[in-house]
C-alpha cells in the first residue's frame, strides 16, 4: 500500500509539473512593455514553485514509501523532533518566500507608484453592464465634460457627454480600445453602474473599473495587432459576453483614425478591425 | 536507559515519575508534570462557575470586533465623501447618557449587595438598573422620534444612516441586557440554596454587571464617534 | 486503563424521549453529528451544483430535460441560461464555503472531539451549542430557499459569487436578474449563519479554557484542540465584521441608505434618483464592502483548513506510530497562520482600486503566512520520517491531505505577489488555488476525520475496502481536476464565465475543460461509495472496541460511542503528553495520556527492545 502510494503521488507529480511545459497552454505572447520583466518574475516564480512542489511530494513519497510498517522494526523512531531543523527551515523558507514577493514588488512598483510619462495617449474608459465605451479627446486632445444626467443609452449617449461643450465636438464614443503602438497609454477608467475589469492577457494587465471612482492606470504595448478585450469581474448576468477589442495601431493610423468624426471613426474602425487579425496561434 | 511504562498496576514504585519533564516520555507538554491544567477543579462548583465570566468576555471581544467594524466603516465613509452632513444632536440623548451611566452605578451596587449576602437589597438595586435600561431605551426611542418629526430618516443623509444604525444596534444589545437582568431577578426568586446554585448566581451577576458596564462604556464611545469626531 | 479519576458533576441528566435526545439535544456528541448531518447534506447541494456548471462550461448550448423540469425559469427547455449558471457559481460557493467548511470541521468534528480530547463532560454552554447548531441550521434553509426567489420574472438564485461584491449586489433588482429577493435572502443567510458560528465560537474557546480535566495543561492538548481552538479565534473576531458588512448592505438594499453606494450611477437605462426602483445615492464605497468582506474571507480560510490540519496532525502520529514532529513548532505555526490571518486581506484587493503601496504591504505579509505553513509541512514529513506507518483508510487521508496542501498552497507565492496577480487576478488560476487548498484539501482533512473516528462515534468500524477504493479515485480525480485548472489561468480564462465560447483565445482550451469535466463527475460518483459505507457502517461495520487504533489521546480511554456524560462519571487525569508513541522499553508502542506510572528499567535494555510479555502494541 505504501509503495503504491508512493507511485502515484510521484506520478501525479510528474503529470502536474510536466502540465505546465507544454507550450500551447502558456501565456499567450506578450505585447506590452513591463511583460518582459513580469514574464521573467512569473517563470522564477513558478519555477520555485515546481521545485518546492516536487521536493515536498517526492520526500512525502519517499517518507510513506520507506517507512511503511515492517517486521524489521519493531518501534518506530521516539523523537519529538529537533529545534535546530525547526530553525533551519523556518529561516529557509522565509528568506525565500519574502525574497519573491520583494522581487515582484519591482513590475508594479513601475506601473503603478508613478504617473503616466507626459505627453502619454489618454483614453477614457467608461463600462457598464455588459458593454464597453471608449472616450477619445479627438484632435484637441482635451476630453468634453460629461455629466450622469445627460446619460441616455436609447440615444446611444452612453457615457453623457456635453455637447454644449466645444471640447466635446471633436470627441468620439466607440466600443473598441484603440492605442498606439510604442507610447505610452494612460487609461481612466470609470464604472457607470457595477465593478467591471479590463483584462487583456496579451497585455498582462488586468484592473477593476470602480463605480464613483476614477482610476488612472498607463502602460505601454508594442506590437501593433488586434486582440480581445475581457471583462474579468462578475457583473452581471452576460457577464461572458462583456466583450470588445484592443487595437494597437503604427502612430500614423492612429492619428489619422483619431481625427476623423464619429461617424467616419465607425467606418474606419471597421475597416482596420477587418485589416487586422486576432493572433492565431498563442505563439 | 530505558523506560517501561506500565499500567494500572504498577509493577514497582521505585521509579520516579517522569510525567511532564522535558525530554523524557511525556515530555511532549510544559514540563508540569503534577500541575493541573486546571487547579480551579479542586474547588469544583467555583471554577465551573467561572465559565460565565469568561464566556461573557470572549462574547464582548466579538461584540467589540463588529463595532470595530461599523466604526471604520464610519470613517472610511466620512473621509472618502463629500456628502457628508452631520446631523444636529438631540439634546434628550444626553439625558440617555444620565441614564445609562447611572444603570451602571446601580448595578455595581447591587453586585456589591449580592457579594455581602443581602439578598433583598440586590434584588431592589437590580430592579432599579432594569428600570434605568427600559428608561434608556425609551429616551433613545424619543430621540428617534424627535429627528423623523424633523424630517431626517436612515437614507437622508449617511451620517444618519449611521445614527440610527448605532444606536439600533447598540439597542439590540441592550435589550439582551435587559433580558439577563429579567433573568437575575426571577432567579432570586428560586429557593435552591446550595452552593452549586449560589456559585452560579454570583458567576452569572458578575457576567451581567460586565456586559452592563461595557453598554454603558459603548454608548458613551458611539455618542462621542457621532457628535463630536470630526 | 486509566490510573486515577475524579469525579464529575455532570449538569444535566441524559435525556429521555426523541426530541430531547435527537432533536433538541443539549449532548455535544449529538450536536456533532447534527453538524456533520448537515454538512453532508449540504455538500451534496453544493456537489451537484458544481457537476451542473461544468456540464454547462464544456457542453454548452446542451438541452438536460431534467433541468428544465425542476428549473423552469433557469433552465427554460433544458437549456442553462447564464443567469442561472452564475447564480450556481454563486449558491456553490456560499454553501460550501459556509455550511460544509465551517459547519463539518469546526461545528461537527470540533463539537464531538473537543470536549473528549480535554477531558470534559459536555461544552460550557450546552444551551448555547444547541442553539448555535439550530441557528446555523436555519441559515442553511434560508440559502436553500433564496434559488428559489429571485423576483417574478424567471426562477434564478442570488447573482454575486460567494464575495457579492457591491455594488452589485447592493442596487436590487434594477441590476439585473439575481439582484432581487434571492440576494435579500443570501445577505440574511449569511447574517444568521454568522450569528451561529460566533454562539459556537464563544463556546469553544470557554470549554477548552475552563473545562480541561485535570493535568491537561496547554501543551498536553492534541493539536486537533490548538486547532479548533484558533479556528474558535478567528470565527469570534472576523464574523462580527461580516455580520457588520452584511447590515450594512442590507440597508442599503432594503433602506436606501448609501454605504456602498456611489452618486451618479446609471443603471439598466435609468439614473439614479430619476426612477421610484432606483432611489437616489450618493458618495458610498463600493470598496468598503471588499475590505470587510475580506477581512472576514481572509480568515475564513483558515477556518476551513485549520481543523483539517489538526485532524492530519493527529491521524499521521497515530498511524505512523510516532510522537507528532515538532510539537511545540506546530503550536506556534498554527498561532502564526491564525494571527497573519487577519493581515492579508488585500491580497484579494491588489487590483481593486486600492492603494498600491498597502499593495505591497499586504503582498509581503501574504508571502509571510507561507512560512509556518512551510514549517507545518516540514514537521509532518517529520512525523513520518522513521515510523511505521499503517496505511489505514484515515491514514491515506491525511498523507493526501499533506499532498493536496503543498500542490494548492504552494501557488499562493504566485498569487501573493502584487505584479504577478496582474495577469493571474480573477483567472482560473485563482479558482485552482483555493479549490485546492482550501476545499480540496480540507474536505480530505475531514475524510480523514472521518474514518478515524467513525468507530468511536457509532461504535464500529467503517469497510476499509471501499475506504481504500474512495481514496485511490478521489485522490486522483482531484488532481485531475484543479491542476489544469491553473493552465488554464495561465491562458487566461476568467472565472466566472456562463460559456467560454465568446473568446477565440479560450478555444485551445477546450480539451483541458472538458477532462476537467469528466474527472469532476468521476470524482463526484465516487463520493457515493464513501455515503455508502458510511451509512452501511452504522448499522453493519465491524465492531470497534474502545481502542480500535492503539492510540493515545482521552477520546479512546472512553466507550465507543461514549456514554453521554463522555467518561461515565469520571473524569480522566492527564500524565503526559497526546502522542506518546513508541517510547523506548515501555510495553506497548503507544502510551496513553491517561497512564500514571511511568518506570525507569535497570540499565542495559536496548533501544529497540520489545517488551518482555510479547505484544507490541498491536492489539488487535
Amino acid at each position: 500500500m505504501g509503495r503504491a502510494l508512493a507511485v502515484i503521488i510521484w506520478i501525479l507529480t510528474l503529470l502536474s509539473v510536466s502540465l505546465f511545459f507544454i507550450d500551447k497552454w502558456w501565456f499567450p505572447t506578450a505585447i506590452s512593455s513591463h511583460a518582459a520583466a513580469l514574464d521573467r518574475q512569473f517563470l522564477i516564480t513558478i519555477i520555485v514553485v515546481g521545485i518546492a512542489f516536487t521536493a515536498a511530494q517526492v520526500g512525502l513519497g519517499y517518507m510513506v514509501w520507506k517507512y511503511r510498517e515492517d517486521a524489521a522494526r519493531s518501534r518506530a523512531l521516539y523523537t519529538h523532533g529537533s529545534s535546530k531543523l525547526e530553525v533551519i527551515w523556518t529561516v529557509v523558507t522565509a528568506i525565500i518566500f519574502i525574497g519573491l514577493a520583494l522581487m515582484g514588488q519591482s513590475v508594479w512598483a513601475s506601473l503603478r507608484l508613478n504617473d503616466a510619462p507626459p505627453g502619454s495617449y489618454q483614453v477614457e474608459v467608461v463600462a457598464q453592464q455588459f458593454q464597453w465605451n471608449f472616450h477619445y479627446p479627438g484632435t484637441d486632445r482635451v476630453f468634453g465634460r460629461t455629466d450622469p444626467n445627460l446619460i441616455d443609452d436609447s440615444s446611444l449617449n452612453f457615457i453623457g457627454l456635453d455637447d454644449a461643450d466645444p471640447y466635446a465636438k471633436d470627441d468620439v464614443v466607440h466600443s473598441v480600445l484603440a492605442i498606439p503602438a510604442g507610447r505610452p497609454v494612460e487609461l481612466m477608467l470609470r464604472s457607470k453602474d457595477v465593478i467591471h475589469n479590463i483584462w487583456v492577457p496579451q497585455l498582462r494587465f488586468k484592473q477593476d473599473l470602480v463605480p464613483g471612482m476614477v482610476i488612472r492606470v498607463h502602460f505601454t504595448a508594442n506590437t501593433p495587432g488586434k486582440y480581445e478585450l475581457a471583462c474579468a469581474e462578475l457583473c452581471g448576468q452576460l457577464h461572458f459576453k462583456m466583450k470588445s477589442y484592443l487595437l494597437v495601431l503604427p502612430d500614423d493610423e492612429l492619428g489619422a483614425l483619431t481625427a476623423l468624426p464619429q461617424d467616419q471613426f465607425q467606418t474606419r474602425m471597421t475597416e482596420l478591425l477587418a485589416k487586422y487579425q486576432l493572433p492565431t496561434q498563442n505563439y | 536507559m530505558a523506560t517501561t511504562v506500565t499500567g494500572a498496576k504498577p509493577l514497582t514504585k521505585k521509579g520516579k515519575s517522569l510525567g511532564g519533564r522535558p525530554g523524557f516520555p511525556g515530555g511532549n507538554g510544559d514540563g508540569s508534570g503534577k500541575r493541573n491544567g486546571n487547579e480551579g477543579h479542586f474547588s469544583q462548583f467555583e471554577s465551573s462557575a467561572d465559565r460565565y465570566r469568561i464566556g461573557m468576555w470572549i462574547a464582548l471581544a466579538a461584540i467589540l470586533m463588529m463595532f470595530t467594524a461599523l466604526t471604520s466603516a464610519y470613517i472610511v465613509r466620512a473621509a472618502s465623501s463629500t456628502d457628508w452632513r452631520p446631523i444636529a444632536m438631540p439634546q434628550i440623548l444626553l439625558l440617555s447618557t444620565a441614564l445609562i451611566i447611572t444603570s451602571s452605578g446601580t448595578i455595581e451596587v447591587a453586585r456589591r449587595k449580592l457579594k455581602a449576602a443581602l439578598e433583598d437589597s440586590y434584588n431592589r438595586w437590580l430592579f432599579l438598573t432594569a428600570a434605568l435600561g427600559v428608561a434608556f431605551v425609551v429616551s433613545q426611542l424619543l430621540a428617534w422620534r424627535k429627528l423623523v418629526r424633523q424630517g431626517v430618516y436612515v437614507a437622508s443623509n449617511p451620517h444618519s444612516s449611521f445614527f440610527y444604525l448605532l444606536t439600533a444596534t447598540h439597542g439590540v444589545h441592550l435589550l439582551g441586557g435587559l433580558i439577563a437582568l429579567i433573568y437575575l431577578l426571577l432567579r432570586t426568586r428560586l429557593t435552591e440554596r446550595h452552593d452549586q446554585a449560589l456559585a452560579k448566581q454570583h458567576a452569572v451577576t458578575d457576567a451581567v454587571t460586565l456586559y452592563w458596564h461595557f453598554m454603558d462604556g459603548l454608548w458613551i464611545y458611539l455618542f462621542l464617534l457621532l457628535f463630536f469626531w470630526r | 486503563m486509566s490510573g486515577e479519576t475524579h469525579e464529575a458533576v455532570h449538569r444535566h441528566p441524559a435525556p429521555t424521549g426523541f426530541v430531547w435526545k435527537y432533536i433538541f439535544s443539549l449532548d455535544h456528541k449529538v450536536i456533532g453529528i447534527q453538524y456533520i448531518t448537515l454538512a453532508l447534506a449540504a455538500v451534496l447541494v453544493g456537489m451537484t451544483m458544481s457537476v451542473l456548471m461544468r456540464m454547462n462550461l464544456s457542453w454548452p448550448g446542451t438541452n438536460w430535460p431534467i433541468l428544465g423540469t425542476l428549473f423552469p425559469g433557469g433552465a427554460p427547455g433544458g437549456m442553462m441560461t447564464p443567469e442561472f449558471y452564475l447564480s450556481l457559481v454563486t449558491m456553490h460557493g456560499t454553501i460550501m464555503v459556509f455550511f460544509v467548511l465551517t459547519t463539518a470541521p469546526q461545528g461537527g468534528f470540533g463539537n464531538y472531539f473537543l470536549p473528549i480530547q480535554i477531558g470534559a463532560e459536555d461544552m460550557a454552554f450546552p444551551v448555547l451549542n444547541m442553539l448555535s447548531f439550530w441557528v446555523t441550521f436555519v441559515g442553511f434553509i434560508v440559502i436553500l430557499s433564496a434559488i428559489f426567489f429571485s423576483g417574478a420574472d424567471s426562477t434564478v438564485g442570488p447573482i454575486g459569487g460567494w464575495t457579492g461584491y457591491a455594488p452589485l449586489s447592493a442596487l436590487g433588482q434594477i441590476a439585473g436578474p439575481g439582484q432581487g429577493m434571492g440576494m435579500n435572502l443570501w445577505i440574511i443567510s449569511i447574517a444568521i449563519f454568522c450569528v451561529g458560528s460566533l454562539l459556537g465560537a464563544l463556546n469553544f474557546i470557554t470549554t477548552l479554557l475552563n473545562m480541561r480535566t485535570r493535568g491537561m495543561s496547554l501543551m498536553r492538548m492534541p493539536l486537533t484542540c490548538w486547532a479548533w481552538f484558533t479556528t474558535a479565534v478567528l470565527a469570534l473576531l472576523s464574523f462580527p465584521v461580516l455580520l457588520g458588512g452584511g447590515i450594512l448592505l442590507l440597508l442599503d438594499r432594503l433602506a436606501g441608505t448609501s454605504f456602498f453606494i456611489p452618486g451618479g450611477l446609471y443603471v439598466s437605462g435609468i439614473l439614479s434618483g430619476t426612477n421610484p426602483n432606483f432611489p437616489a445615492h450618493t458618495g458610498g464605497s463600493p470598496i468598503l464592502w471588499q475590505h470587510l468582506f475580506w477581512f472576514f474571507g481572509h480568515p475564513e480560510v483558515y477556518i476551513a483548513i485549520l481543523p483539517g490540519m489538526g485532524a492530519t496532525s493527529h491521524i499521521l502520529a497515530t498511524f505512523a506510530r510516532k510522537p507528532v514532529f515538532g510539537y511545540r513548532a506546530m503550536v506556534f505555526a498554527i498561532f502564526a497562520i491564525g494571527l497573519l490571518g487577519f493581515f492579508v486581506w488585500g491580497h484579494h484587493m491588489f487590483i481593486s482600486g486600492m492603494s498600491p503601496y498597502s499593495a505591497m504591504t499586504f503582498s509581503i505579509l501574504t508571502l509571510s503566512i507561507g512560512v509556518p505553513s512551510a514549517v507545518k509541512t516540514f514537521n509532518w514529513l517529520g512525523t513520518l520520517w522513521g515510523g511505521r506507518i499503517r496505511f489505514t483508510t484515515a491514514m491515506l487521508f491525511a498523507i493526501g491531505f499533506v499532498s493536496l496542501f503543498v500542490a494548492g498552497g504552494i501557488t499562493g507565492l504566485v498569487l501573493g505577489q502584487t505584479s504577478l496577480d496582474l495577469p493571474m487576478h480573477d483567472t482560473y488560476f485563482v479558482t485552482a488555488h483555493f479549490h485546492l487548498v482550501m476545499g480540496v484539501a480540507s474536505i480530505f482533512g475531514m475524510f480523514a476525520a472521518t474514518y478515524f473516528w467513525f468507530p468511536k462515534m457509532f461504535g464500529r468500524l467503517m469497510n476499509e475496502s471501499l475506504g481504500k477504493f474512495h481514496f485511490w479515485i478521489t485522490f486522483i480525480g482531484v488532481y485531475c481536476i484543479f491542476v489544469p485548472m491553473h493552465t488554464m489561468g495561465i491562458v487566461g480564462m476568467p472565472r466566472r464565465f456562463a460559456q467560454f465560447t465568446e473568446y477565440e483565445y479560450l478555444k485551445t482550451l477546450h480539451p483541458l475543460v472538458v477532462l476537467v469535466t469528466v474527472a469532476a463527475i468521476t470524482t463526484v460518483l465516487v463520493q457515493i461509495v464513501f455515503y455508502f459505507n458510511l451509512f452501511w457502517s452504522i448499522f453493519k461495520g465491524k465492531r470497534a472496541g474502545e481502542n480500535p487504533w492503539d492510540a493515545t489521546t482521552l477520546e479512546w480511554t472512553t466507550a465507543s460511542p461514549p456514554p453521554h456524560d463522555n467518561f461515565a462519571g469520571h473524569l480522566p487525569v492527564v500524565y503526559r503528553g497526546p502522542y506518546e508513541f513508541a517510547v523506548p522499553g515501555a510495553a506497548n508502542d503507544f502510551v496513553m495520556q491517561t497512564e500514571p506510572e511511568v518506570t525507569q528499567q535497570p540499565v542495559g535494555s536496548g533501544r529497540e527492545r520489545t517488551s518482555g510479555n510479547g505484544h507490541d502494541g498491536h492489539r488487535r
